[in-house]
């Protein structure tokens, strides 16, 4: 799985990364985060409100700092899917 | 089941009794503000409240706990309200549109979409890369920030009604006409390239799809905490400085030097308040302070607007996007707007 963090790098988007691989951690998936600061590149993903999450090039969530807890649960679906 | 749908499952009865007791408390704490700090300082700690000192602190412990509670309710109410709108479906809104019309449609939704201007520079390239015109997408840049919910509590707490009003529709005329003007001056080819050349890839996510009202409520209560995490330092100094011009500046000083007879006070006032970096919070008490002490409406509302319309972190975000010479256009523009609306509203009031 790869997991991607938009964000200018902002603590918005520190937070974001930290939920993140808590939640990564905690599914014990094996997973690739990759952070991408590049402006134009966020804004290819359609992405207005940083910080945002997108997960094998689909984006999950934009806008706001989720706990690491209800990352877990926006990927535990997707680990699911990507097994199959 | 999806994610979504558990999470619509549940909205606790709790949440609402939760609510409901809160909003009792606040009322309460309202308004035993000002028994509560004349008791206190008055009869407890045995201060004269007419003398400098009494007069300076009372002001500061009132004013921070009026303020705080000001900022709570109205920032969790505008973050419920806004998350009804997002920034995907005001581009959609905008998508195509015109100048004219469409400025006055980007002004209005600067206003109501909730925005935070640490994203302008991908909502800048999002916007136009979608086929907002340049002149709309400013029209939206400017009203967000210079329209603000922090700014609307703090100065209907204040000062009332009557000038909040004033406010808005001032900051929506300026965001409406500066906008107009620089799609006019036909300012794109000081675009940065690489802003028109972005292709817009995916499916647009809008993140307000499938809220429960548990989730806005949740929304809100986060937003007040992050907001007054952010701006309780600028509040306190703001408030101090407040404090000390209302108990020791004397009663003449600043209306002699910046007062209804100097004609250059409101450009004075702007040119300080430009570079200056501070928000709605911290300027809000000293224009209290300033306006007890004879200071006209209009030059103190140009002041905070020129603070809170344009800092110098915000226009360095934007030279990601934006040439020097737009970015130079952009706040002379802003600034000459700001300026004629403080000469306006000295002369009329």
């Amino acid at each position: 799985m790869k997991i991607k963090v938009l964000g200018p790098g902002c603590a918005n988007c520190v937070n974001l990364e930290k939920a993140t691989r808590e939640a990564v951690a905690a599914l014990g998936i094996d997973a690739e985060i990759e952070k991408v600061t590049d402006y134009a590149e966020i804004a290819a993903y359609g992405i207005m409100r940083t910080p945002g999450l997108v997960v094998d090039e689909e984006v999950v969530l934009s806008g706001r700092v989720p706990t690491a807890a209800s990352v877990r649960e926006l990927l535990e679906p997707l680990v699911a899917g990507g097994a199959r | 089941m999806s994610v979504a749908e558990r999470l619509r499952a549940r909205t606790p009865v709790r949440r609402w009794v939760g609510l409901g007791v809160a909003a009792a408390l606040w009322v309460g704490l309202y308004r035993a503000n000002r028994p509560l700090w004349d008791w206190l300082l008055g009869d407890v700690v045995g201060l004269d409240l007419e003398s400098r000192l009494g007069s300076g602190v009372h002001f500061f412990f009132y004013d921070s706990v009026k303020i705080a509670l000001l900022l709570v309710g109205i920032i969790f109410l505008v973050t419920v309200l806004r998350s009804f709108m997002s920034v995907e479906r005001t581009r959609a809104l905008l998508g195509g549109r015109r100048e004219g019309l469409g400025n006055v449609m980007a002004a209005g939704l600067g206003v109501v979409t909730p925005f935070c201007s640490c994203s302008a520079v991908p909502a800048f390239i999002g916007f136009v890369a979608a086929g907002v015109p340049l002149g709309v997408t400013m029209s939206f840049l400017i009203a967000s920030p210079l329209i603000n919910e922090v700014a609307i509590a703090l100065l209907f707490g204040l000062f009332g009604l009557g000038p909040t009003l004033m406010y808005v529709g001032a900051g929506l005329v300026i965001a409406v006409v500066a906008g107009f003007v620089l799609g006019r001056l036909r300012m794109e080819r000081w675009v940065e390239p690489f802003v028109f050349e972005t292709r817009l890839g995916g499916k647009v996510v809008d993140s307000t799809v499938g809220l429960t009202w548990d989730d806005r409520i949740q929304m809100g209560v986060e937003e007040v905490a992050t907001i007054l995490r952010k701006i309780w330092p600028f509040l306190l100094v703001g408030i101090g400085l407040g404090a000390v011009i209302h108990g020791w500046a004397p009663e003449d000083f600043f209306a002699t030097y910046a007062g209804a007879d100097n004609p250059l006070a409101v450009l004075v006032a702007v040119a300080i308040g430009v570079p200056l970096y501070s928000n709605a919070a911290g300027v809000l008490p000293l224009v209290d302070a300033l306006y007890d002490k004879g200071l006209p409406m209009g030059t103190l509302l140009a002041f905070m607007m020129a603070v809170v319309a344009l800092s110098l972190p915000e226009l360095i975000l934007l030279r990601r996007v934006l040439a020097p010479r737009l970015i130079a256009t952009f706040v002379g523009v802003v600034a000459a707007g700001i300026v004629a609306v403080g000469y306006l509203f000295n002369a009329v009031l």
